[in-house]
């Protein structure tokens, strides 16, 4: 229902459009948009792929130099927003940037004018930094696939003589496909979501495109439109997730994978492979973002501000992570509890609100949220005399409301995830035992998925200090989070002001990395 | 936790302040907070008005609406003709009469029934490669052919473009203006997009020629509060106010309006007039490098080659209606594909 409620108020809005509307949109902006929208999920589901399987195969499977480290380094590109990235490196590499001026005063250049590199604000900028920022997200799946399931498979692979290469391509890249599918989904539908770094490279994806309809044409019906059109493409994705999972079939009590040495050329290449999306999608950006908010420190100093808006990040993104795991753990217990079309179908839509852009989620919570805070304000006042005004709005309340509708889809799914591996047959043996289901589930299921839950919950956490439009549109009065203080500051084309908020952002979401890579490694 | 929770406390029990008190006013903004902090200190100072902020970028007009009765919001305050006229239209705000509003605004900047006021000007103005020959500009001469592969501009959706090309329909009729969309953007340098700012600085790294910007970007730029690169940037342009074919330069507005419901309506008012007095109006001529709405209030020295400003004559309202069309416009041209 939480997650329904705002889809359906879409759906609503939606209904309210003019006819006129939707033939302007189908002749002149969903072709574009469409367009655009499958080659950036093409581009950036191919590297994403690519990139996180190679990556946790060697990190999984093989031993080389700096193995140990990247195996938590490889995450930390989780910790920086694309809208970061995207600025980032659009000053980085721009053409008086560092970057650009180092090659030109090193091929003898004087100008930009004599020589300079393409533009960053382009469709490939905008796939590999894209890419760069999110294969964590298919990395870290496969890699907990090839760690603990793994073992025997490839070790039979190597007993009948394969070597690492082969291995690689013709038994594990077989058994990690599921994973592959789970985690190249969730970063597809990232990449679908952002606004920012795609607007900013100048790329017009159907979030940007319905995002400007509603804007700048002040056309809620036509942005809803174009949302709902939307949903179909994600609901793609998540089946696409859901068959990945469905093949996805643990073998409790799996060898652990011994790994293989390399050596020589072959050792150092891995390390090479390893150090690159690390040194782009994370060292890079945040190198910048520590000179940018160290000069800004000694240009203007600290704002006061700036730690209570760091304070209200962590909280409200605590606070929300705490209900959505907690609201993930009573779906898919029931789910699994009392197997049904109802429960599964429950499941499933509350997946939904993952698919939504965050403006757009953010517009149809908005009514749902302004409607029970007019009730309960005329309640108050039939039964106190006294208006409390906007409760909801009003207390910030609104924020965990958006916050948990919103990445409610990664608690279900990774608890569920976490649950597949607990073979029915222990279930069964509980029953067996007289518990009851409540017992099993959190006698069972819960411990068992713990590591599972500690995942989910930290990836929840790092996006709700990310997430943006929801929380510019549903908060109260004077209240700024860092993401809110940076975006006003980007908005106005002061990014410099903005350099210490990004990089607390960042330094929050190295954090949750850090729990995540050790819980990883057990 | 403690920090957070106590500032969830605290935002509810100043959500239930709020409505209590009068000496308090609520300001909805799509205006960067950075930018009227300034101003709405100096009124609280002189006034004793607390003034509570929200600063909504987008979706002003949504939630004050979907708020109804219970809204809190006093002051709403965009920084785009558009977005004023639409809070009026969807019946959010409440007419005012103030005869030192009145006194202080030319007939042209505010709504003959009292629902809008605007509060600076901004002008759209070119920025052009230092070494570049101009001596005058007109939009219409972005579309020439001599200017391919070198004009660089934000995106055609953005409200300050939409309300360029809206003018240009006012003036030419929409034909022409689908015309010139269409030959401007075969003259881009680069995909349409970014900031203001970054035509200066795609100036200065060679990556086009001109551009169009605001004129309070300039300033900002030349203040050095944006920090030494930007006044590198700023260095590598010229400034032209380009003008219309037999008008002026285009020009678009902050604004503010009453809200429907404003729980203290006379703060709100209060502030509104303190917003267009000498003293404000100096500091957004030299916080914000804006031009003043109250006419006889100087601009910033900063700007000073760009203050014989002749503002083009056509109505807000107009140029306000003609918004979705300018956008659809810029759509059926793939402005920004």
């Amino acid at each position: 229902m939480l997650v329904l409620l705002p889809v359906l108020a879409l759906g609503l809005f939606a209904l309210r459009g003019s006819p006129g509307l939707w033939a302007h949109l189908v002749s002149n902006v969903l072709p574009v948009a469409a367009r655009q929208t499958v080659i950036l999920l093409l581009g950036v589901g191919f590297i994403v792929a690519t990139l996180g399987t190679v990556t946790a195969w060697l990190v999984a499977a093989c031993d080389f130099p700096g193995r140990r480290i990247f195996g938590w380094a490889l995450l930390l590109p989780l910790a920086v927003p694309t809208y970061i990235v995207a600025y980032a490196y659009l000053d980085l590499l721009h053409p008086v940037g560092p970057v650009q001026g180092a090659i030109r005063g090193w091929l003898g250049y004087a100008s930009p004018r004599e020589f300079r590199l393409p533009d960053i604000r382009s469709m490939p900028g905008c796939i590999l930094l894209l890419g760069l920022v999110l294969y964590p997200y298919v990395y870290l799946p496969v890699r907990a696939l090839f760690a603990m399931q793994a073992g025997n498979l490839l070790d039979a692979g190597r007993t009948l003589g394969a070597g690492p290469v082969a291995t690689f391509l013709r038994v594990a890249i077989p058994l990690a496909r599921p994973a592959v599918a789970i985690g190249t989904a969730l970063a597809l539908m990232e990449a679908m979501n952002d606004i920012g770094a795609a607007e900013f490279l100048g790329v017009r994806t159907l979030t940007v495109s319905v995002y400007s309809t509603w804007i700048n044409r002040s056309d809620l019906p036509g942005a809803a439109q174009i949302a709902l059109a939307m949903l179909a493409i994600t609901m793609a994705l998540v089946m696409l997730e859901r068959r990945g999972r469905k093949r996805q079939r643990y073998a409790a009590g799996a060898q652990p994978l011994r790994r293989m040495r390399l050596r020589g050329w072959r050792a150092w290449g891995a390390t090479l492979v390893c150090a690159l999306p690390v040194a782009f999608g994370f060292a890079a950006p945040a190198w910048y973002l520590v000179g940018a908010a160290w000069a800004r420190y000694r240009f203007a100093g600290l704002s006061p501000r700036i730690l209570e808006e760091a304070g209200n990040t962590a909280f409200f993104a605590a606070l929300a992570t705490l209900v959505a795991l907690l609201l993930g753990l009573v779906v898919t217990g029931a789910a699994r509890m009392r197997p049904g079309r109802l429960t599964q179908t429950m499941a499933r839509l509350s997946t939904l609100g993952y698919a939504v852009p965050g403006t757009i989620l953010a517009i149809g919570l908005l009514p749902v949220i302004a409607l029970a805070d007019r009730q309960i304000a005329a309640a108050s006042q039939a039964l106190l005399g006294v208006g409390p005004g906007l409760l909801l709005l009003g207390s910030g309340a609104a924020l965990i409301y958006a916050y948990v509708a919103r990445f409610l889809a990664i608690a279900t799914g990774g608890i569920e995830a976490g649950l597949s591996r607990v073979p029915r047959s222990l279930d069964h043996v509980a029953r067996t035992l007289g518990r009851s289901p409540g017992q099993v589930f959190r006698e069972v299921h819960v411990p068992i998925s713990r590591p599972a839950l500690a995942a989910s919950g930290l990836l929840i956490f790092v996006d709700c200090v990310k997430e943006l439009p929801a929380t510019l549109l549903l908060r109260p009065l004077n209240f700024e989070t860092l993401s809110t203080h940076l975006y006003g500051e980007a908005a106005r084309g002061t990014y410099e002001d903005a350099a210490i908020a990004a990089l607390i952002i960042v330094a929050i979401g190295i954090l949750p990395v850090m729990v995540l890579a050790r819980t990883i490694r057990r | 936790m403690r920090v957070g929770l106590s500032g969830l406390i605290g935002a509810v029990l100043a959500a239930q302040a709020v409505a209590a008190s009068a000496q308090e006013l609520n300001l909805y903004t799509t205006r960067e907070p950075n930018l009227i902090e300034p101003l709405l200190a100096s009124f609280s100072e002189s006034t004793g008005v607390k003034v509570n902020t929200i600063f909504l970028k987008d979706g002003l007009a949504e939630r004050v609406e979907q708020e109804g009765e219970a809204s809190p919001a006093d002051v709403l305050m965009t920084v785009d003709i558009g977005n004023l006229v639409d809070l009026v239209d969807r019946g959010l705000t409440q007419p005012v009469e103030s005869e030192a509003l009145a006194a202080a605004i030319p007939e042209n900047l505010r709504d003959k029934d009292g629902n809008w006021f605007a509060l600076s000007q901004r002008a759209r103005v070119l920025y052009a490669d230092k070494d570049l020959d101009l001596a005058s500009f007109t939009y219409e001469d972005l579309a020439k052919p001599e200017w391919q592969g070198k004009v660089c501009i934000r995106s055609g959706q953005h409200p300050y473009n939409v309300a360029l090309t809206a003018s240009y329909i006012v003036h030419h009729g929409e034909e022409a203006a689908k015309t010139w969309l269409e030959g401007v953007k075969a003259n881009l340098a680069r995909t349409a997009g970014g900031g203001d700012r970054d035509v200066a600085r795609d100036i200065m790294g060679g990556i086009c020629e001109i551009g169009i910007a605001n004129s309070y970007y300039v300033g900002l730029m030349r203040s050095g509060a944006g920090g030494p690169e930007q006044e590198e940037w700023v260095k590598a342009i010229k400034v032209v106010l380009p003008t219309f074919e037999g008008g002026g330069t285009q020009v678009n507005v902050s604004g503010a309006a009453v809200a429907k419901h404003a729980p203290n309506k006379d703060q709100a008012v209060q502030l509104l007039e303190y917003l267009v007095s000498d003293e404000a109006q100096k500091i957004y001529a030299e916080a914000n490098f804006e031009y003043p709405v109250k006419p006889g209030v100087a601009v910033s020295p900063v700007i000073e080659d760009i203050a014989d400003l002749n503002a083009d004559g056509t109505d807000l309202t107009e140029i306000a209606r003609q918004r979705k069309a300018a956008s659809e416009l810029a759509e059926a041209v793939g402005f920004d594909n």
